[in-house]
């Protein structure tokens, strides 16, 4: 369903991904490993049309390479960044209607939803998204792009900073959403999660691809996780 | 004194909601695209010119909503050919480009219009005193001045608070590249947000340009305050340029209508220095010839103890 090759990126004169190579299949979830500046966040704002890149990103038999990012997301790739970008003076519901492309044609998730996947957001539905905490902020974002009824969300580091117990509750919930037909590009730092729920992994290192396989494979290979994963 | 307070409150009112029509639209272009729009100020003269054409062709009500239509869709042209493309050369290109825009309407100005002022009269429907309180009279001109900007200012809130269009652009105005991951024009956002703002600055130019003159330097002059007005109030803030158009509205009118000396005022505050003959000039300059000062002077206090502007999160 979305398959990226060779694609190469530069920030300023900065040569940041070197031909990277991946592919995600319908239902998937795929997680795409390594450390701190191997080039995990920029391949995904690359395919995300955010940052410019040369190289092919095909996604459903159109290639992305080149348009801009609301294009891209209209195509039906969802974004959820790292840094939960929520809009803080907006309410929750404001906020989750933004997320919203089309509002004469209902996609797979509603409102409703949301609110059910998670019923905190539901209590604090007329709050400002910037007094949420980081665990609720980061629901927001996450319901905020499904709500636009993407095909595959590509999701930066939803576990973040949050406590063991939200982790595998957002583990929990990209379960169930990839349930819903939805494929997921996960980007981690820690293998906790991305080994227990993904049925791929890409490993990262230097701005290209070093290792691929099922997380079994990933688990044996001891000399990957020592040379790119590892701190 | 009542009538002098008074007055000065209504007369206050009247020029602050003017200037927030054209504060507001350069505060939200300034809030999204991060570029004081120096032309800004042109599209309000563009207005006033069209409006006065237009006028003697179909009669005032109708300029009333053709020139801010006619203007708003010139500015939602310069955006989309001159602006955007300036955009990737960064915001030093961009300012100068908004600058050089209002070169090119002011001459444009003078070459079609020419240099006198016009002699563009109030609405014969409107020519006539509303009401007569302590012997003056209130025109009914400046009241319907008051309605439009009024109505404006309930019409923007309710887009900005209420619709999803206002939304996306509350949200564009600190996220705008989330905003387009969620699948949103932003670009297309920001020039309907520039031609609506020069719309407003046109309505602006349409009901002033009988008050405050038709002429070639009109941009200049009301320009500069507007500036000091979205400083005050903080950039990118339209809460703040609310309250700093009424602020700078009415305190300028109050001075104007001040026929007291410094000199007075400070023995009335108890400095007795102006009895003495020493600077003696300066004791006798009254309030109202300092008037126009006042709102830089304000900008200069705003600055120096916040210099965020009233409501602003930005440093200026």
């Amino acid at each position: 369903m979305l398959a990226v090759s060779d694609l190469h990126a530069y920030y300023g004169k900065s040569h940041i991904l070197h031909g990277v190579t991946l592919r995600v299949n319908e239902g998937e979830i795929v997680s795409l490993l390594g450390r701190n500046g191997v080039g995990r966040s920029t391949t995904i704002k690359a395919i995300m049309g955010d940052v410019h890149a040369e190289g092919s990103i095909r996604f459903r038999d159109e290639e992305l390479c080149g348009l801009p990012p609301y294009v891209i997301a209209h195509k039906g790739l969802g974004y959820v960044p790292e840094n939960r970008d929520i809009f803080p003076t907006l309410t929750v519901r404001q906020n989750l209607l933004l997320g919203v492309k089309n509002t004469r044609h209902a996609g797979r998730w509603s409102m409703d939803d949301m609110f059910r996947l998670f019923p905190s957001l539901r209590e604090r539905a007329d709050t400002p998204g910037g007094v949420l905490s980081g665990g609720e902020q980061q629901m927001l974002t996450i319901c905020r792009t499904l709500i636009g009824d993407p095909h595959l969300i590509m999701i930066d580091e939803p576990t973040e900073g949050l406590a063991p117990m939200l982790v595998k509750q957002v583990a929990e919930m990209l379960v169930r959403i990839a349930e819903r037909g939805v494929s997921i590009l996960l980007v981690e730092q820690k293998l906790t999660i991305a080994l227990t729920i993904s049925r791929r992994v890409y490993v990262m290192g230097h701005g290209r691809v070093v290792f691929e396989g099922a997380p079994d494979d990933l688990r044996r290979a001891e000399n990957v996780r020592k040379e790119w994963l590892e701190v | 004194m009542e009538q002098i307070v008074l007055f000065s409150i209504l007369n206050g009112l009247v020029f602050g909601m003017l200037l927030f029509m054209l504060s507001s639209g350069l505060t939200l272009i300034f809030g999204m695209m991060g570029v004081l729009n120096f032309a800004h100020a042109s599209f309000y003269m563009l207005g006033a010119y069209f409006a006065y054409t237009l006028a003697s062709r179909v009669g005032f009500w109708p300029a009333l909503v053709l020139a801010p239509v006619l203007v708003g869709l010139l500015g939602a042209l310069v955006e989309r050919h001159g602006l955007r493309r300036v955009h990737r050369f960064g915001h030093v290109a961009e300012l100068i480009f908004t600058f050089g825009v209002a070169i090119v309407i002011e001459e444009l100005v003078q070459l079609v219009w020419g240099r006198p002022a016009k002699s563009y009269q109030v609405p014969a429907a409107l020519d006539f005193p509303l009401f007569h309180l302590f012997g003056s009279a209130f025109p009914a001109y400046k009241a319907f001045m008051l309605l439009v900007s009024v109505a404006i200012f309930v019409f923007i809130f309710a887009i900005l608070t209420r619709t999803r269009a206002g939304l996306i652009i509350q949200a564009s105005l600190t996220h705008p590249g989330m905003v387009a991951m969620l699948g949103h024009n932003v670009p297309r956002v920001f020039m309907i947000v520039f031609g609506i703002g020069c719309a407003l600055a046109a309505v602006a130019g349409v009901i002033a340009g009988p008050v405050l003159g038709t002429f070639p330097g009109m941009a200049q002059v009301l320009g500069s305050v507007v500036f000091v007005v979205v400083v005050v109030g903080g950039l990118g803030s339209l809460s703040g340029a609310f309250v700093a158009s009424l602020l700078i509205g009415t305190l300028q009118t109050f001075a104007v209508a001040l026929n007291v000396s410094v000199g007075n005022v400070l023995m009335a505050v108890g400095v007795p220095a102006a009895a003495s003959a020493a600077l003696h000039d300066v004791w006798k300059v009254t309030v109202a010839q300092v008037a126009p000062i006042l709102p830089y002077l304000l900008l200069v206090l705003v600055l120096m103890i916040r210099p965020t502007g009233l409501f602003g999160t930005r440093e200026t």
